[in-house]
């Protein structure tokens, strides 16, 4: 009788392996960041917070951190306020060619950064613009308007258009129908968008390394740092902190995601 | 009463090659419950989104109220709607939805307050201003719609299949609810509806559609006891249909050879057959007798077979075979005393009959295979 009840769930196990394989390394990054020593090895040696505060006092990774920020902050702003017009016109509008439009869109998303950082490099130094934070920002806009997109039109889709025939039909023009009902219904989608465009801007490589002049963005100048192996600890604190905080935004996100989905579901008998 | 409030000219609305409306021209008076009536995909619902605004016609135009709305978008338009599946705002709390449209209404917050409270009472819902969008029934939903849409005093109010969504009971409650609410707010009703029962209970007036072709516009019980039209006679109730020469005319009694029926004698309603021409004889189930006894009239009786029959509480469906003839004749008898002896007597031999006024004649058209 009992037998099946242990029986050994496989899914259960896979389930668990690809949760290790997916956060033990992880952990990894924050475990170090707390150990007293400048060498990532077993066995540990003791807590200390020392590379916590070597961090708050090292002024070039809190320049890059910043210069992150003003990159990615307007870049998420950006790209989700173009992609949600992107996805109302798709979702809307009677649109020729409407799915090899979506292509043209999506197509960033699938070529190789390399080649997508080399063109834009070489678009740029052609028309003679100084390479800056801006150069990385139009780079990384290329790469979250698509992500945008995508969030926005599964958003678009899963609400009834009558809704906004409603206010349309109640006095409203496009404007306050936007402003008044549309907005309303996909803001969950609209902070998805900006937090997962946010993240990409934030930790993109390949873009910001091409497009970067002097300044550098927080990946470059960790990039640079590992060459240093009595920084590395410090960089492990910072991974450490970014670590925590992308889960918080994460669930955040999620959580907001949730609550909307609900609303609409409802909506819909 | 009889004034024209819409007024459709020959509108006619092509999606690509797909002609969903035809040269459609309806008057629709002030104060009047009017349905569109037809199939799924008749143009009705293409129809009232002209009228509302969400769709330009290829051709025609759109008065309302002695104004051309042809143009217009739906904001700028004195009719509001309520959607088939309510349209209710889902982020909205009650009050907020039914307050939507009268932002620009200039009034003060204390008598928009009134306002909403006055339209809560309308639709029976009093206090139900705080809930929430997502708390309410189907039924309420369709109030909330409704009372949405009444706050803003449109001149016509547009209705799009607003029962579909709700159970039978309810929805039998809620068309007599929207019947008194109509008379009672005095506004013209637009209904679209491809329930015929719902039109011939709420309808001053109904226009019949299929193809998107007005078929007929009558009232409800014109079209059911003399329909112009053998797609009306067919899409409303059971109709029997039978072929029939005209052979004679007199004083308005016309004497038809039907080779399914024997000779028939009816009055005469269409006077547009003459004497030796085919028409289409049509008779409604209830309108038929049956008997056990033989039946020696020289008109409007004739022989057949029973064939299988429903008993359905208030009354019972017959089916009765005629020879020579492949569909059975429907017959529908109210279960009194006796009645009931009728049922499960099958292949016994039976007589049909009927009175002078109970057939209608309709021109003649080749039977269409649908």
């Amino acid at each position: 009788m009992h037998a099946t009840k242990k029986r050994v769930n496989g899914l259960a196990v896979y389930a668990v392996l690809y949760l290790m394989f997916l956060y033990a390394p992880v952990a990894v990054l924050p475990l170090f960041s707390f150990n007293d020593s400048q060498y990532i090895t077993f066995p540990l040696k003791g807590f200390t917070l020392q590379w916590y505060k070597q961090l708050a006092q090292n002024e070039s990774i809190i320049h890059a951190f910043l210069n992150s920020l003003r990159v990615a902050i307007p870049v998420s702003i950006i790209s989700t306020i173009l992609g949600t017009f992107a996805a109302k016109a798709v979702t809307r509008y009677r649109l020729r060619g409407r799915g090899g439009l979506i292509g043209f869109i999506m197509v960033p998303l699938v070529i190789p950064e390399i080649i997508l950082g080399i063109s834009l490099l070489m678009t740029f130094s052609l028309s003679q613009i100084k390479l800056s934070l801006i150069t990385i920002g139009v780079g990384h806009l290329l790469l979250c308007v698509p992500f945008s997109m995508l969030v926005l039109i599964s958003r678009m889709e899963g609400f009834d258009r009558s809704v906004e025939e409603a206010a349309q039909d109640l006095g409203e023009n496009a404007w306050w129908t936007f402003w008044r009902v549309t907005f309303p219904i996909i803001f969950p989608g609209v902070v998805a968008s900006v937090l997962l465009t946010f993240t990409i801007s934030f930790d993109e490589f390949v873009l910001a390394f091409f497009l970067g002049g002097s300044d550098a963005t927080l990946p470059l100048h960790i990039w640079s740092q590992l060459r240093f192996p009595d920084k590395l600890p410090s960089v492990l604190a910072l991974g450490a902190i970014i670590v925590v905080v992308s889960t918080i935004v994460i669930f955040a996100a999620e959580w907001i995601r949730r609550g909307g989905v609900q609303l609409t579901k409802q909506s819909k008998i | 009463m009889s004034d024209v409030i819409v007024s459709i000219n020959n509108v006619t609305k092509d999606f690509g090659k797909v002609r969903a409306v035809n040269n459609a021209n309806i008057n629709v008076m002030k104060g009047e419950f009017f349905s569109l009536l037809g199939p799924s995909g008749c143009g009705k619902t293409t129809l009232l989104r002209i009228l509302a605004g969400f769709e330009l016609p290829t051709e025609g135009d759109i008065q309302i109220d002695g104004q051309d709305v042809t143009l217009s978008p739906p904001n700028f338009r004195p009719v509001n709607m309520v959607f088939q599946n309510y349209a209710i705002f889902p982020h909205l709390n009650v009050a907020s939805n039914i307050a939507f449209g009268m932002r620009k209404s200039g009034l003060s917050k204390q008598d928009l307050n009134e306002e909403i409270e006055k339209m809560l009472e309308l639709i029976k819902l009093p206090g139900y201003g705080e809930r929430g969008a997502n708390e309410l029934s189907g039924g309420q939903r369709q109030r909330v719609a409704l009372a949405r849409a009444l706050i803003k005093k449109p001149k016509v109010l547009l209705l799009d299949e607003p029962l579909g969504a709700l159970d039978k009971k309810l929805r039998e409650q809620m068309q007599i609810e929207l019947r008194l609410l109509q008379q009672h707010v005095g506004i013209t009703f637009v209904f679209v509806t491809h329930d015929q029962e719902e039109a011939l209970t709420l309808s001053d007036r109904i226009a019949v559609m299929n193809h998107g072709d007005i078929i007929e516009i009558s009232s409800p019980g014109q079209l059911y006891e003399s329909p112009k039209s053998r797609f009306a006679a067919d899409f409303i109730g059971t109709m029997n249909f039978f072929s029939c020469t005209l052979t004679d005319y007199s004083d308005g009694v016309c004497i038809a050879d039907c080779p399914d029926l024997g000779s028939v004698r009816m009055t005469c309603r269409d006077s547009s057959i003459a004497v030796g021409e085919k028409f289409i004889l049509a008779i409604r189930p209830e309108k038929l007798s049956l008997s056990f006894e033989e039946l020696t009239d020289p008109y409007n009786a004739t022989r057949g077979r029973m064939g299988p029959s429903a008993y359905l509480g208030d009354r019972s469906h017959f089916y009765i075979h005629i020879e020579g003839r492949n569909e059975p004749i429907s017959v529908a008898l109210q279960n009194l005393s006796g009645s009931l002896d009728m049922i499960r007597n099958v292949n016994r031999e039976v007589w049909l009959s009927w009175s002078d006024n109970a057939a209608v004649m309709l021109p003649f058209e080749e039977p269409h295979n649908e």
